[in-house]
């Protein structure tokens, strides 16, 4: 593909901007882009890359960008500058912000790769635990008191063994 | 003690070397950007501790360096060794690295995140370097809890390293590739596939002697191990490709492919004044020469580590004297010529 503004290059450069909520697209050479304004330079595709992503995912949030995150303070607006998480609630914090970004970014929200042995026991215990609060629900509900007893005991002993940690 | 880049499987292969680098941060400290210096300076500790005070072998074998007490010089060849990133040594905020004897691993404390764990070794051995860094990585959260996240994994400073926090990469040497101007195309259709191709030095590095890194972008809902095989699979392509073009060239235009690379030994051999790009380039068309077999060697000659060894920080280093660019340039000829003096 040639580079649209020279027509002359290849063009290796695809940026997309968003100008109202309009989506305007790009292709262009390295010198091309260097050159037009408001395209990043090559130094800074980066950042450009992360901006248009923050622009797609930000549509009808522009009302919260002064909301902060209750740990380290940080606001979205002063996020979307840096591209720096503040600290690691501003994940829980923005979390409605970044889903759509993460999504673009990644193509998935969910972490399917290594757990922590620290968090990762407590994640075993926790999904133990819902998993029986399940059991103890169906147990009540046939009236299996006997049974119900028992599997309260059990999510009991985990939730022990939780507080001791 | 050899260091990884002293083996021969850094010679002979298009793959020159495979790296890890996982980032973590500690649950405890607000990340970086956030971090007060008297919290960095804990965090250090914190790290430190976690692999010197570990009972394993690992403890002995690292050397913690506080990258604030060092020179520019010295700070400068850890980068050309790549045992530091750019990030981490320009920082004006307390860090420092721990470094193994051999270079293998280096953690580096308070870059971007808190923690950079970073595995490498020598050719085509990703898997290798993964199983040292998850090593690493258990250790160090032994008495370190990590800032992790059922939904979104291991948190990190920059949302595009969440989840997995991994780069896995590969530096590969493609002289024909870029020789044909495929480069650019090469970058464009791995993008696609999850990937990025950097230059030799990283991020907004300049290509230097047809060395370029290969990595993945993405780290979220795949895992490490479905992360390194897409980088294998896309690696195995390019690998075919440069194979290929190498092929072509060898049957249909041997002669001027001879001429190249003959053209640059020569000047190598006899140069008295070289700048480090110039010689990179030269270095390329040699060691593209041995991998061919045009060049003949008496085996003891790596260009990888000549290629690491000129370099402005390593060669100062290596002088152990302060020395003005000009002077570099003529230490720098001299060494080459060195080197390759009876080798070649
Ligand atoms: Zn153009
Ligand atoms: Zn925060």
């Amino acid at each position: 593909m040639l580079c649209e503004k020279c027509n002359k290059n290849s063009a290796t450069i695809y940026y997309q901007q968003i100008i109202n909520g309009e989506k305007k697209e790009f292709h262009l050479c390295n010198e091309c882009a260097s050159k037009m304004q408001g395209v990043p330079s090559f130094d800074n595709m980066f950042k450009g890359f992360l901006d248009s992503f923050m622009d797609m995912g930000n549509v009808g949030y522009a009302k919260q960008s002064s909301f902060a995150c209750p740990s380290c303070k940080m606001t979205f607006d002063e996020f979307r500058q840096t591209n720096k998480v503040g600290c690691a609630d501003c994940y829980n914090a923005f979390k409605r912000q970044f889903g759509s970004v993460l999504k673009n970014i990644h193509g998935s929200v969910r972490h399917s790769g290594k757990i922590p042995k620290n968090a990762g026991a407590k994640l075993y215990t926790k999904r133990e635990i819902e998993k029986l609060r399940e059991e103890l629900k169906g147990a009540v509900e046939n009236e299996e008191y006997e049974q119900a007893a028992k599997i309260r005991d059990k999510i009991r002993e985990l939730e022990g063994g939780n507080f001791n940690e | 003690m050899n260091k990884w880049y002293d083996s021969s499987e850094t010679g002979d292969n298009i793959v020159i070397s495979s790296r890890i680098r996982l980032a973590r941060n500690v649950k405890k400290y607000p990340f970086s950007c956030r971090l007060s210096e008297e919290q960095a300076y804990n965090l250090i500790d914190d790290v430190k501790n976690s692999i010197k005070n570990s009972r394993t072998v690992f403890g002995d074998s690292f050397d913690f360096i506080n990258l604030n007490e060092k020179s520019e010089i010295e700070k400068h060849s850890l980068l050309e060794n790549h045992s530091v990133s750019p990030e981490l040594i320009n920082k004006n905020k307390p860090s420092a690295v721990l470094i193994k004897d051999d270079e293998t691993v280096s953690i580096m404390i308070n870059e971007e995140d808190h923690i950079r764990i970073q595995t490498v070794f020598p050719g085509y051995n990703i898997k290798k370097a993964w199983e040292l860094a998850d090593k690493i990585d258990n250790l160090v959260e032994e008495s370190i809890e990590y800032a992790f996240d059922e939904d979104y994994g291991y948190l990190t400073s920059c949302i595009t390293n969440v989840g997995t926090g991994i780069r896995a990469s590969f530096m590969i040497h493609i002289p024909l590739i870029e020789m044909f101007g495929q480069v650019e195309n090469l970058g464009q259709a791995i993008s696609k596939f999850g990937m990025t191709l950097r230059g030799i030095y990283g991020e907004g590095s300049e290509p230097l002697g047809s060395i370029y890194q290969i990595s993945n972008q993405v780290t979220l809902g795949k895992s490490e191990c479905e992360i390194i095989d897409a980088l294998k699979n896309v690696t195995n392509q390019i690998i075919e490709q440069e194979n290929e073009l190498r092929q072509n060239l060898m049957k249909n235009h041997r002669i001027d492919l001879e001429d190249k690379i003959f053209r640059s030994y020569g000047v190598l051999s006899n140069c008295r004044k070289i700048n480090s790009k110039e010689a990179m380039q030269l270095l390329s068309d040699l060691r593209l020469g041995i991998i061919t077999g045009i060049l003949e060697t008496n085996g003891d000659v790596n260009i990888y580590k000549i290629m690491m060894d000129i370099q402005p920080g390593n060669l100062i280093k290596n002088m152990s004297k302060n020395v003005s660019a000009d002077e570099r340039d003529i230490q720098r000829a001299k060494y080459i010529r060195k080197c390759l003096e009876n080798n070649i």
